[in-house]
């Protein structure tokens, strides 16, 4: 655990500290959930059951489904959770949600649907929902005979590489969740999944992932001009940037700013936290990737110094 | 609902003594204390009357007291002073485990191409003299070592320290907002160029606190602009809050021996019975030096946040040292360097406690955190497999 690699950009103090930091923003329903949980304990004879999480990731559950004679709907669903107060409300709203729903219905069942459950749960903590989603995943996947889970962190019956070794997360299970929940920062998926939260090491992945994520969808939606005069396409370059690319580098501390354009060379120096930034390769990447699906397919684009 | 306030690592209730001494200084005795007028004088000698008694408590020269906003200020004022003074030397040393006020500042001068040591701990949150001894050259500006960690208590030697440092000529700065007021100081025999205190650390209000600079120590200040504080911190003073952290000081000098026989038994009592009537526990750091008043406790198989939310329900405030309730997942750092197994650092508890501690709020808590631990590792399927087997 920990591989103790530093993350890049300058530190936070949060990051450190960890005693004095507080935070009380649950939801009356979440408190209601947590300090009264619904549907703890095991089922003895259950049809299903699914566990995520470990005690070194600082969170875990198991769950457990009872189906009816048909073997169609869950009349009974328990948990056990080891976890912070979002957690143990997750794992209680999502057991609720369960019951009379046929297994089609219940895989249908997102995490943000147990957030809302819970009047909503705080960014930071929006990978309790998520692993309550996981759970579920797995005990359906195991009682109608899909993959078994492998090892324990490893998301079960998502294929794919190890991402952040920390916690044991895929790159699958992260384009998921990055596509579910149309995260934008490396930031909201270490909140939605924990991955990065760790020792860091795995940031630049999950910027490349968000880039992968989001190259995919502008393909489905946006129109691409036809042949573009050498102006318009330079205007066009600009607009991009101006009003998609850079909003998104802010969000992260970061900025661009636009150098030259050559014929389809564009050249960009990055700014603030992006400058010096040891993934800012994969945000050039990025950037490339989003000029060629709205301007034409054969833009580069270069980081200067400047 | 009355609270039972454990957490005072965190902050301190403002001594009503404290309160009383600054309360003039608002709306009556406002002066500015570097006006020529008899009214902003009358500030200036209540100001010189706050040096004289943070001195005291440190065993210091007044002189040797610059006033500033907190903790954090000291920490990077001495850091960063210390560099300046010697620019040929580009090496610094601290500790893992210090408060983000240094380890953060140290991390930044890193990436600024400053060489950054970080010395390891035991599993019981202790220095090894010999790390230090091999870390420290002709190229180190500075050590700045804590002198009780803020987690766990653990004290860390200070005087061999120091000497070790003088050897090759280093400046030495501690971050002492945790022991100062707790355990007995004297800058006069002592091996410390620079020291940090806080003020709401020790029952004074938030916003004060004081850089302590030996005599003779090249000084570069970090504030500048007018000649507040000889021109050592500029910036208008925080008048209030000076005079009430010179009264705190004061107090706390009388309240030592109290801190060091009435509430280190609360805490030792506290640490003995959650030890006698819960299994699987661990206090971090007890086998070293420990302030008296804080205490770490690991209970296995169980999620900090939770027991601290259910803790707040019964009206008990400590605090964790699991990351669940930042914005970072891992356990603290604190607890991470001392090798706490995680399955004990998810689970760690600070109780903090201090001269308004009684022995009935000891009662209520010990009373009060056996049902929660049970209660959550009834939750937790670990604590489930733990319980049928125990």
């Amino acid at each position: 655990m920990g591989c103790g690699r530093l993350p890049g950009g300058a530190y936070i103090n949060n990051k450190y500290d960890l005693l004095e930091v507080c935070m009380w923003e649950y939801t009356d329903k979440v408190r209601e959930h947590f300090l009264n949980p619904k549907n703890v304990g095991e089922i003895p004879d259950a049809d299903a059951v699914g566990e995520v999480g470990s005690l070194a990731c600082g969170d875990a559950l198991k769950l457990y489904l009872k189906l009816d004679e048909q073997k169609e709907r869950i009349v009974d669903a328990k948990f056990q959770t080891f976890g912070c107060a979002s957690a143990i409300a997750s794992s209680s709203a999502l057991t609720e949600m369960l019951k009379g729903k046929t297994l089609d219905e219940a895989l249908n069942i997102s995490n943000q649907e147990i957030a809302e459950f819970l009047g909503g749960l705080p960014e930071e903590k929006m990978h309790c929902s998520v692993m309550g989603q996981e759970a579920l995943e797995v005990a359906i996947a195991k009682y109608r005979g899909g993959p078994v889970p492998g090892h324990e962190h490893v998301q079960p019956e998502m294929a794919g590489e190890v991402v952040c070794k920390c916690f044991g997360i895929t790159d699958e299970f992260l384009k998921k969740v990055i596509r579910e929940n149309k995260l934008h920062t490396a930031e909201q998926v270490t909140h939605f999944t924990k991955a990065g939260g760790g020792c860091g090491g795995c940031v630049p992945q999950i910027n490349a992932l968000i880039a992968e994520v989001m190259g995919e969808q502008p393909k489905e939606e946006q129109k691409k001009p036809g042949k573009l005069s050498n102006l318009r396409k330079m205007q066009l370059i600009q607009e991009i940037l101006e009003n998609e690319v850079r909003p998104l580098l802010w969000a992260d501390g970061g900025d661009l700013e636009l150098i030259d354009i050559a014929g389809s060379t564009v050249q960009i120096a990055f700014r603030k936290a992006c400058a010096g930034c040891v993934s800012s390769g994969y945000t050039a990447k990025f950037v490339e990737q989003k000029l060629r699906d709205a301007v034409a397919d054969d833009i580069r684009v270069e980081e200067v110094e400047g | 609902m009355k609270e039972i306030y454990a957490d005072n690592n965190a902050t301190t209730r403002v001594d009503e003594a404290v309160f009383e001494e600054m309360r003039p200084y608002f709306c009556e005795l406002y002066g500015n204390p570097s006006s020529m007028h008899f009214f902003g004088g009358q500030v200036q000698r209540k100001i010189n009357e706050a040096r004289n008694r943070t001195a005291a408590l440190l065993g210091a020269h007044p002189e040797e007291i610059i006033f500033n906003a907190c903790g954090t200020e000291g920490n990077n004022t001495a850091i960063r002073s210390a560099l300046e003074a010697f620019p040929e030397r580009r090496h610094i040393i601290t500790t893992r485990v210090e408060h983000p006020a240094v380890l953060t500042p140290c991390r930044n001068l890193a990436k600024k191409g400053y060489r950054v040591t970080e010395l390891s701990v035991d599993g019981e949150g202790r220095l090894s003299l010999d790390e230090l001894r091999a870390a420290v050259d002709e190229d180190t500006a500075i050590v700045s070592i804590m002198y009780a960690n803020n987690e766990t208590g653990v004290v860390f030697p200070i005087e061999e320290i120091g000497a070790i440092v003088k050897e090759k000529g280093a400046l030495f700065h501690t971050d002492a907002v945790q022991a100062v007021g707790k355990i007995p100081l004297n800058m006069a025999e002592s091996t410390v160029d620079m020291l940090s205190l806080s003020g709401h650390k020790l029952h004074a209000s938030k916003g004060v606190g004081a850089l302590y600079v030996r005599k003779g120590v090249p000084f570069r200040p970090f504030m500048v602009g007018g000649h507040q504080e000889r021109s050592r911190r500029a910036g208008t003073e925080n008048t209030a809050g000076i005079i009430a952290l010179g009264k705190a000081c004061e107090l706390a000098g009388q309240y030592l021996e109290d801190e060091n026989s009435r509430v280190r038994a609360m805490r030792d009592r506290l640490e003995a019975e959650i030890l006698r009537l819960i299994p699987n526990v661990r206090v971090n750091g007890g086998a070293a030096q420990r302030l008296p008043n804080t205490c770490s406790v690991a209970f296995e198989y169980v999620e900090g946040e939770a027991i601290l939310l259910l803790m707040s329900e019964k009206g008990i405030c400590a605090s964790s040292g699991s990351a669940c309730t930042s914005g970072s997942l891992e356990p603290s750092h604190v607890l991470r360097a001392m090798g706490v197994p995680f399955t004990c650092a998810h689970g760690s508890i600070r109780f903090s406690l201090s001269r308004y501690t009684t022995d009935q709020d000891i009662d209520t808590i010990i009373r009060e955190i056996v049902p929660i631990i049970q209660h959550l590792r009834e939750l937790s399927p670990f604590g489930r497999e733990f319980l049928a087997k125990g």
